[in-house]
């Protein structure tokens, strides 16, 4: 049997969704924290299937639908200076800027923007266009910035003087904390993403279900996955249990990966963050420490952009808190669609308002 | 005063240069010691720009397609193969039997005569199988680095029966759709090699010339409504286009969806669905519910389909859509690609 065909199969679903019915008398919100996991509730439509007392909201952890349009305005005037090459992962470069313009737009105008799998794969441009500066796009979470770690350090190995970094690196419990405290956000409890915890380990999330008085699962990606999740924290929330469950053990120890951590603290150091829609978290991201400043973009080249005038009328900051709906947002399937996306949400498979809208019911 | 030796416009190389396409000598040479021998037919040698060709009373299947692959040679085929089988299933899609193909090269100055020779060896083999003869072409050369090593045109033109109607305007409420075999494996094969990512097990591509399962249907069943390639964009952008060109709903059952398990663990590695990934040797096929298991057992007695699957149903002619049948009884509705696939970030 191929490995995740358990954890689609329609009788452990069937029998998953009966647990969750008979335990979920009381009203509750989750939100699930992880892009990965809005995507996955949207594509197998799971929340018609829950009780109406269960009401999922789609966090904020998707890293393209968060990252600033500042900062895509900065890759954007990096990747117009001349003998540089831009390096992104495929969703980064449909993200329009302030301006309206993608990188995807600068790459039919001539510019040298590069789509990679792999962080690694831009040691390979850099080695091989010794003349020019290639910069990697870096966005991302706790799951990503070990692959940026391996980069660096290969970098620094070889003394890659052409290399660089565009960093936009956030840390998910900060932001967490940041939401439950917002007195617009109601959740009751949370879906903690289970590849970001197989790195940073469950301590973090036991403490942060203790700060926050919400119980947490740690969730995996399937559809057993997450009604398994949903039907954990609903049980906890059932009891009064501010607690965290590993409903993810098989990919998730409990300790995480510590050489991934020790890596990143190796390069990165926490500071305050802007998080796209959501305004400046305190801790909730990461930038290189001072002994590695050089491999910054922003350092070594000038890309001073203004901070946008808030003209977008995209709504993502209030859908990632859970207030509105991507239905709610007047822009959206109307002016703003995967085709011409108006905000990050709608261009990333992972942000929410891509998932409704592609997954939609009619 | 030395005089440096004149460099001969025809010296011996083992590269495609620019005068290869300069339609002179070098051109002329190319012609005769790699196209000529590869594809020898009677049409072809009369050597002329077109070629001349005997047409029975019928209906005429005329198509055209550009292949642009990279990389040229990837598990399960090459360019090479691909623009053959192509362009045969494109007029097997019209209930054409296909006879004679064109092929247009654009070729990159530097690349080895070597790998032109296995791109044209596969494309005699491929036309062999398919039954089909390539009866003129045409080369171009451009410079270094203003192409990916070679771009391949073909035309073919086949002639449909008398007997057979198939288009857009026949699919209707009631149709069973039939998949000849599992999706997805073309355009995972093709990304993994161009990519270089090591996956445990080789995933190879369908490409195939699908006559066989073609003409033993339509003399076996006697009313196919529609059939269709899903090339680029994947089983559900082409559906899209039947469902909106028909004005039909397409419903199908997503449990019922062949999947090779390397395929989607690969695609869920990468955040691909491979509803929307590119197919060569598959065909949608549409004919009334009725003959469907007559069409899937005549299918599944051809090697390229095996793994036919009936994987839907027309269920509306009112409303153009294609909607996707959960496990659980849900419904969504099944888009058109939204401009290329993305691999997801984390």
């Amino acid at each position: 049997m191929w490995y995740d065909q358990p954890f689609r199969e329609t009788r452990h679903l069937t029998a998953l969704l009966r647990a969750i019915r008979q335990e979920a008398a009381r009203p509750i919100r989750i939100m699930e924290v992880c892009g990965g996991q809005t995507y996955a509730l949207s594509r197998y439509r799971i929340e018609e299937l829950l009780p109406d007392t269960v009401q999922m909201i789609h966090g904020p952890g998707c890293p393209v639908c968060v990252t600033p349009a500042e900062t895509v305005d900065q890759a954007l005037a990096i990747a117009r200076l001349p003998g540089t090459t831009l390096c992104s992962f495929g969703d980064m470069i449909r993200v329009p800027g302030s301006g309206g313009k993608s990188l995807q737009h600068l790459r039919t105008e001539g510019y040298d923007i590069r789509i990679v799998y792999s962080p690694l794969d831009a040691l390979d441009i850099a080695r091989e266009n010794r003349n020019r500066q290639v910069v990697f796009f870096a966005i991302g979470f706790e799951t990503t910035t070990p692959l940026y770690t391996l980069l660096l350090s290969q970098a620094v190995a070889e003394r890659l003087g052409n290399l660089s970094l565009l960093t936009s690196l956030f840390t998910l419990p900060a932001a967490i904390r940041f939401l439950t405290r917002d007195p617009e956000c109601h959740t009751d409890a949370l879906l903690a993403a289970g590849h970001v915890c197989s790195i940073t380990g469950i301590d973090e999330y036991r403490k942060l279900a203790r700060q926050t008085r919400r119980p947490i699962a740690v969730t995996g990606f399937e559809p057993a996955d997450l009604l398994y999740g949903i039907y954990r924290v609903i049980q906890l929330h059932t009891r009064g249990e501010a607690r965290v469950v590993n409903a993810y053990a098989r990919a998730v120890p409990p300790q995480g990966n510590e050489k991934a951590r020790r890596e990143t603290s190796r390069f990165f150091t926490p500071c305050d963050a802007r998080w796209r829609g959501l305004g400046t978290i305190p801790g909730s991201g990461l930038k290189l420490r001072p002994a590695y400043e050089q491999y910054e973009a922003r350092n070594r080249f000038h890309c001073t952009v203004s901070l946008p005038n808030g003209t977008n009328p995209c709504r993502a900051g209030e859908i990632m808190k859970g207030k509105i709906s991507p239905r709610e947002c007047p822009l959206f399937g109307r002016r703003c669609t995967p085709d011409s996306p108006m905000g990050p949400s709608m261009v990333s498979a992972e942000g929410a308002c891509a998932a409704f809208y592609r997954y939609r019911t009619t | 005063m030395n005089i440096p030796d004149c460099p001969l416009p025809t010296q011996p190389t083992d590269c495609i240069t620019l005068a290869h396409g300069g339609g002179g000598r070098m051109t002329n040479r190319l012609i005769e010691s790699i196209f000529y021998p590869a594809f020898a037919n009677q049409w072809l040698e009369q050597a002329h720009d077109g070629a001349t060709l005997p047409m029975p009373h019928s209906r005429l299947a005329f198509t055209t397609d550009s292949f642009v692959v990279s990389p040229l040679f990837f598990p399960g085929g090459n360019i090479g193969d691909l623009a053959v089988n192509g362009t045969v299933n494109d007029l097997l899609c019209c209930g054409a039997t296909p006879l004679y193909l064109s092929a247009a090269f654009i070729l990159e100055e530097g690349l080895p005569l070597d790998t032109l020779r296995q791109v044209v060896q596969a494309m005699r083999e491929a036309a062999t199988r398919a039954g089909v003869s390539i009866v003129t072409g045409d080369t171009k050369v451009v410079e270094h680095g203003k192409c990916d090593g070679l771009y391949i045109n073909t035309s073919g033109i086949g002639l449909v029966p008398g007997n057979i109607e198939i288009g857009l305007h026949r699919v209707q409420k009631g149709d069973a759709v039939i998949v000849t075999g599992p999706i997805g494996n073309h355009g995972v094969s093709i990304l993994s090699t161009r990519e270089g990512l090591n996956f445990e097990t080789t995933i190879e591509s369908d490409t195939a010339a699908l006559t066989h399962i073609v003409s033993n249907l339509l003399a076996g069943v006697p009313d196919v409504h529609m059939l269709r390639d899903p090339t680029r964009g994947g089983l559900s952008s082409t559906l899209n286009e039947i469902a909106e060109g028909a004005g039909v709903t397409i419903t199908l059952d997503e449990q019922s969806l062949p999947i090779e398990p390397p395929v989607r663990a690969a695609c869920d590695l990468l955040g691909l669905d491979p509803l929307y990934v590119a197919n060569e040797g598959i065909l949608l096929i549409f004919l009334p519910d009725e003959h469907a298991e007559q069409a899937l057992h005549i299918i599944r007695n051809d090697p390229h389909g095996k793994g036919a699957r009936l994987i839907g149903h027309v269920t509306d002619d009112r409303r153009p859509e294609v909607l996707l049948e959960l496990a659980l009884g849900q419904t969504r509705v099944l888009d058109m690609l939204s401009g290329e696939q993305l691999p997801r970030i984390c």
